[in-house]
């Protein structure tokens, strides 16, 4: 029975660090003078099920210091030891080993013994003085079963649970799991109950009758009940005679092993948790189960097989002979068993999800459905501003119930419009994970040396963006490799490491989404671009600045490679990059140095859907332009704005000269003025380019769902998107990378 | 249902029709590629756009072009009046609106009331013409609205997307 336990695990993280605040607060509370026996129980019992847990779920460092905590907090609560504050501290510190081996088992890391053996050791310098017997008896084994421990003994427990212990299957699971853990353990459920889960459930008074053969004394096995149940409930005979004692037989395992699956298969009616206890069926009683043994324990200590209907000796036999007296027939005769745990209603795969509400709850939606609701999202929030519109006209004195419903209403819209759009955010890791094996590939094809380094895997954006973005990032890793890592000869020649590093980073900056490519590679060539570009007949000049020498690499066709490989040098590409990241609405940048490398940085928008955009009016129409690109807005003094040809005006902004774009020129339409000291300067910015857009007026600064032109219509030069604006009407996003080129 | 032919072999189309009046001519258009019509309202005007394309209008969230028919037919005085109609359209799954004056009504229209266009001098407006129709002796034009307002020649949609 191989159940994975690894699912269950968060569950027990979850409650370990519960049980270990709850001890902490304890210990701090406690009154070392008059301890409160309460307290001292409650401690205990704390410590109790994160040894139970952690001894299920192999956690084998937790369980042995809480093993030896649990001992001392034994003989404390019994009053065989009074609490002294170094007590109270050494219980402290435990504490603190036992919450670093389990935030160490949270990540995967297990934290190292030392720090274990140490706290066992001090703590049990508090108990072994005086101790003596079962208290300081190690551990049995987990599943100790089949062992033939001459220190034995057999118990027989009447179990009375109360209703509250019905009413909670997990403390069931755990009782059964502790006492299965001690040796082998045979359950009887009361007759009338052990139909199912149901029934356990719904029912209480009637006693189970549990057969343990184990080598810890009774003490144990009464401290197991002492947190679930009154003492009362629960009583414990010695039990040695045969017919009682179900427990020897199946250690021991002298007589023939079988477990009739056909037969069991109608009882076995898997519980909820997937543990699966065989119950006996009606009309087995006590006496008759013992015999045939049926009572196996396996390895995770949680498959209780009792007989079938009316089993005996005699019919056990013929199923199964070859078990004989080997204790591997014991293993084996589970083997027929197991499919029958499958068939019942229970199926594995449905009780697995329901039984961890650890695990992170999600659920497959289609990508439609969410943008169905941002779209919807989109419109309340159009809505809402159109009202907030409308309210701005009315008194608000006699409407102020009214203002404070709307300012309310606002709120409420943006924060779920945040949600929403939170839900088409994705890790950029979903690109990211793609390049380690393409480097890894084209290193080798290539016959050079890179190790990737990715940095900020973990930034989010919108799911739109990650899909789009993909392919140019492709290009770049690819460019980056090809042409700007050297081969390791070049590189050690150039007292460069002959392994080159190429970096992916991701970051969050403002509004926007950075995500660059960095090599240590050569660089890129300054005189050997100019002179490529000067072949293909591209306007340059010797005194370009360095930044539109680097933008040259993104014309189309464009590429310095001497040779073309199939790897990268025929000129596609990097335009396409461009164009790529023009189409989100980004930029991309580029620097490098001769011999140092080149770092590509490719500034997105976080999101496709929403605008934080700066209303103006030109000519009567609303315009905006996206706030993250615009630097500053200002009114000129006349003595600012100089013309620089007969048409051309530039304007004196903080000690720079900026091209003056009057959007009606561009636009062709009527402007309501066409001086630009009668009208508003916005100083925008894109693709490294600076350039004063002329506006007749600022309207207001506000937050848009962008809309296609082109769903229904086409392109519009100068143009990016659309809006609807809180009145109903249209307005044009403009796009200014667009706009500056237009204008200059 | 539609039809590619240039006006030297119009394909006549049987079907209903919605018609509707362009300064003294009546047209039809197949009334399954219209969507809605709705009264003209303000447009939000595009930039460097061809005098036709008046602007957009917001149709419930979506953007929608709208096409002032009788711009690009060159009839007569255009004005925008409260009779001011505008179709909305629905063709190759995009929305787009055409102006018209007026829509008088939705007729049937058999084979034999349909007589193919004669030959005259193609042009944006006769080129997308597929047949002249016959109703109470008053001639009516029909279009080709998709094939029109999907052409190349007035470039409302991107054909490089496409």
């Amino acid at each position: 029975m191989n159940i994975d336990m690894s699912q269950f695990n968060q569950v027990f993280f979850e409650e370990s660090a519960e049980h270990l605040s709850e001890m902490e607060r304890l210990l701090l509370a406690l009154d070392v003078a008059s301890p409160d026996s309460e307290d001292l129980n409650a401690i205990f019992r704390a410590a109790h099920s994160i040894k139970g847990g952690s001894g299920t779920f192999g956690f084998t460092d937790m369980a042995e210091v809480t093993h030896v905590l649990e001992n001392l907090l034994d003989r404390m609560r019994k009053g065989e030891m009074a609490p002294t504050p170094d007590i109270v501290n050494a219980l402290l510190a435990s504490v603190d080993v036992i919450r670093t081996q389990l935030d160490g088992h949270i990540a995967g890391i297990p934290a190292t013994p030392a720090a274990a053996e140490e706290i066992i050791h001090a703590l049990k310098g508090f108990t072994e003085p005086g101790a003596s017997g079962g208290a300081t008896t190690p551990a049995p084994a987990p599943g100790g079963a089949g062992t033939g421990n001459p220190s034995r003994h057999s118990f027989r427990i009447l179990f009375h649970p109360d209703r509250e212990f019905m009413k909670r299957p997990k403390s069931m699971e755990s009782l059964k799991g502790e006492l299965s853990r001690l040796g082998t353990l045979d359950i009887k459920m009361p007759e009338e109950t052990g139909g199912g889960k149901k029934g356990r459930k719904g029912e209480a008074g009637a006693p189970w009758i549990l057969s343990l053969d184990t080598e810890v004394n009774e003490e144990e096995i009464r401290n197991i009940f002492a947190f679930i149940a009154p003492p009362e409930a629960v009583e414990i005979t010695a039990a040695t005679t045969a017919a009682n004692g179900a427990g020897p037989a199946a250690t021991a395992a002298p007589t023939p092993q079988t477990a009739p699956a056909p037969q069991t298969a109608p009882a076995a009616l898997t519980d909820g948790d997937g543990y699966g206890f065989f119950t006996d069926a009606p009309g087995a009683d006590a006496g008759t189960a013992a015999s045939p043994a049926a009572a196996l324990t396996d390895g995770d200590g949680y498959g209780f097989f009792t007989d079938a209907p009316g089993a005996s000796p005699a019919t056990a036999t013929p199923p199964a002979p070859q078990t004989a007296k080997s204790p591997a027939a014991a293993v084996s005769a589970t083997t027929p068993a197991t499919p029958a745990r499958n068939t019942p209603a229970a199926d594995p795969a449905k009780t697995r999800e329901k039984g961890s509400p650890g695990m992170e709850a999600s659920i497959r939606v289609s990508v439609e459905r969410v943008d169905q609701l941002i779209n919807l999202v989109g419109e309340l929030v159009i809505t809402q501003a159109m009202l907030a519109q409308t309210s701005a006209g009315v008194d608000p004195v006699i409407y102020e119930k009214m203002h404070t419903g709307l300012a309310q209403l606002e709120r409420n819209t943006r924060d779920l419009q945040e949600s929403v759009m939170s839900i088409r955010m994705m890790p950029i890791s979903f690109v990211f994970s793609r390049f380690p094996r393409l480097i890894h590939d084209l290193a080798t094809k290539l016959g050079k040396k890179v190790e990737l380094v990715s940095v900020g895997e973990t930034t989010e954006l919108d799911k739109g963006l990650i899909e789009k973005i993909s392919d140019p990032l492709t290009h770049l890793v690819r460019n980056s490799l090809d042409h700007g890592i050297e081969l390791p000869d070049e590189r050690t020649a150039a007292g460069k490491p002959p392994g080159g590093t190429i970096t992916l980073s991701a970051s969050h900056q403002g509004g926007n989404i950075i995500i660059e490519v960095t090599d240590d590679g050569r660089g890129l060539n300054r005189e050997k671009i100019l002179k490529k570009a000067a072949e293909r007949g591209l306007p340059v000049t010797e005194t370009m600045s360095d930044n539109d020498v680097w933008m040259l690499i993104f014309e189309p066709g464009f590429s310095t490679a001497d040779v073309v490989t199939d790897v990268s040098g025929r000129g596609v590409g990097m335009d396409v990059v461009k164009r790529n990241v023009a189409e989100m609405g980004g930029t991309v940048q580029i620097r490098t140095m001769a011999g140092y490398g080149t770092t590509i940085t490719i500034r997105l928008p976080l999101t496709l859907a929403i605008l934080d955009g700066m209303s103006v009016s030109m000519g009567g129409d609303i315009y905006l332009i996206p706030l993250n690109m615009i630097i500053e807005t200002l009114k000129p003094q006349p003595s600012d704005i100089r013309s620089v040809t007969s048409t051309g005006q530039v304007v004196h902004v903080r000690g720079e000269y900026l091209p003056i774009i009057a959007l009606h020129r561009i636009f062709n339409m009527p402007a309501e003025t066409e001086d630009p000291t009668q009208g508003v300067l916005v100083i925008i910015e894109a693709e490294g380019r600076k350039g004063a857009l002329f506006v007749d007026a600022l309207v207001g600064q506000q937050q848009v769902v962008i809309k296609s032109l082109e769903t229904n219509f086409k392109r519009v030069q100068g143009i990016s998107g659309a809006t609807i604006m809180g009145d109903g009407k249209v307005a044009m996003i403009l796009d200014i990378a667009t706009l500056l080129k237009m204008g200059s | 249902m539609t039809t590619t032919a240039g006006p030297a072999a119009p394909t006549v189309t049987e079907g209903e029709y919605l018609t509707f009046v362009l300064g003294n001519e009546e047209y039809g258009i197949e009334i399954l590629k219209v969507q809605e019509i709705r009264g003209y309202d303000t447009v939000t005007k595009i930039a460097n756009t061809p005098g036709f394309i008046k602007g957009v209008i917001n149709l419930r969230g979506s953007i929608v072009p709208i096409i002032d028919l009788r711009i690009l037919f060159h009839l007569g005085e255009v004005e925008y009046n409260q009779f001011t109609v505008v179709i909305i359209l629905n063709v190759k799954n995009r929305i787009m609106g055409i102006v018209v004056d007026g829509v008088s009504d939705v007729i049937s229209l058999q084979a034999s009331q349909i007589s193919p266009v004669p030959d005259l001098v193609t042009t944006i407006s006769t080129k997308y013409l597929v047949g002249l129709g016959t109703v109470n002796d008053h001639m009516l034009i029909l279009v080709d609205i998709e094939q029109l307002m999907t052409s190349q020649e007035l470039a409302i949609i991107d054909h490089a997307v496409n």
